[in-house]
């Protein structure tokens, strides 16, 4: 893929992605069993996806690596749609459909307008 | 006749699993394309889908991945993605903890967003289910959803070469991302949450790929159950005053 990941430790994320994920879903049900989780775990665990996802989403809206870390409009207004109509519709193959639709009639039709 | 109740519950889930394929198929037709275009190979990119079978957390490593992050930053990360089915493990306990220990190993790896969404209710809805009924139905939901992940993350993988440059695939993975987590906000304080994320990890810009990201998130999840908390006891106090 690059540099820093070679086949093999490619093949490490999968594995060990893999095994992580399975151990965290077999938790409850298959090891710890019926015990009450705190209600500060149960709290924090509710907020991990929209804790890491737009931390991930922001850099690379405002610094697309595909202009060089250049501000891209048509991509930005892209996002922007996908953001408004997820949150209006609150529907995610919704939200994929109108951005996807809004990145490649953008693109097609005005190309990257870099900021 | 038990045999055919257990029956009759399995094919109920299959029914209420059907409509998924709709967000399925194009979810993994989507990581199959991105993933051969990050440079993973097609037995890679397949494994991938059938060991995780979390669309996120697969965007999300493969993501950190292309950033060159440590692979300790690249699993942090992912896993925290997937915390949340810790949540969902918890929720099954007193529906099918007492099935085979073979069942709920199978049931752990079929523990989805969707089978986990679909049969809670249905549990709540008919508490007369046998248990041996209830892991028919969420096996159900599993049916026709598992075969076309693993499917179309292969067809995307083999189709995806077939594309051209420049036709913008680079940005489909973030507006994977906003459309995942867009629908999830629905309180202030997942709002404080999505803000303080993107505006800390956009700070933390300058700190090695990956360590910034875990940074952002721990303050991000702080947030969000800082400001719940606060909510719940300004609600209280409101309360309190109205009774008064």
């Amino acid at each position: 893929m690059n540099a820093a990941y070679t086949d093999a430790r490619v093949w490490t994320v999968i594995l060990a992605l893999g095994i992580g994920t399975y151990i965290i879903r077999l938790s409850f049900l298959g090891l710890i069993g019926d015990r009450p989780m705190p209600g500060w775990a149960l709290r924090l665990l509710r907020y991990t996806p929209m804790a890491v996802i737009p931390g991930m989403v922001a850099p690379l809206v405002l610094s697309p690596a595909a202009t060089d870390g250049q501000f891209d409009a048509t991509r930005g207004v892209a996002a922007l749609v996908t953001l408004i109509v997820g949150l209006s519709l609150r529907n995610t193959l919704a939200a994929i459909v109108a951005g996807g639709v809004a990145l490649f009639l953008g693109l097609w039709a005005v190309g990257p307008v870099l900021i | 006749m038990p045999a055919s109740t257990v029956k009759t519950a399995y094919w109920r889930g299959v029914a209420i699993g059907a409509p998924f394929i709709l967000v399925i198929v194009p979810f993994a037709m989507v990581f199959g394309v991105i993933a051969r275009e990050s440079g993973l190979s097609l037995v890679q990119t397949v494994a991938f889908s059938g060991l995780v079978i979390a669309g996120a957390s697969q965007f999300t490593a493969l993501q950190l991945m292309v950033d060159s992050a440590p692979i300790a930053a690249v699993l942090a990360a992912a896993l925290a993605v997937n915390l949340r089915m810790a949540m969902y493990s918890a929720a099954l306990v007193p529906w099918l903890g007492s099935a085979p220990f073979w069942q709920r190993m199978v049931i752990s790896y079929l523990n989805v967003d969707q089978t986990y969404a679909a049969s809670i209710p249905e549990y709540e809805r008919r508490p007369e289910m046998t248990v041996s009924e209830r892991v028919a139905y969420f096996a159900g939901i599993a049916t026709p959803i598992f075969p076309l992940w693993y499917g179309f993350t292969w067809v995307g993988a083999v189709a995806g070469s077939a594309f051209p440059d420049g036709l913008g695939l680079d940005f489909v993975m973030p507006i994977m991302f906003i459309a995942l987590v867009a629908p999830l906000v629905r309180t202030v304080a997942h709002a404080a949450a999505v803000a303080v994320s993107a505006v800390s990890a956009l700070a933390f810009a300058g700190l090695p790929a990956g360590t910034g990201l875990l940074l952002a998130a721990a303050l991000a999840m702080a947030t969000g159950a800082l400001v719940e908390t606060a909510q719940e006891r300004r609600r209280a106090a409101t309360d309190r005053r109205r009774q008064a």
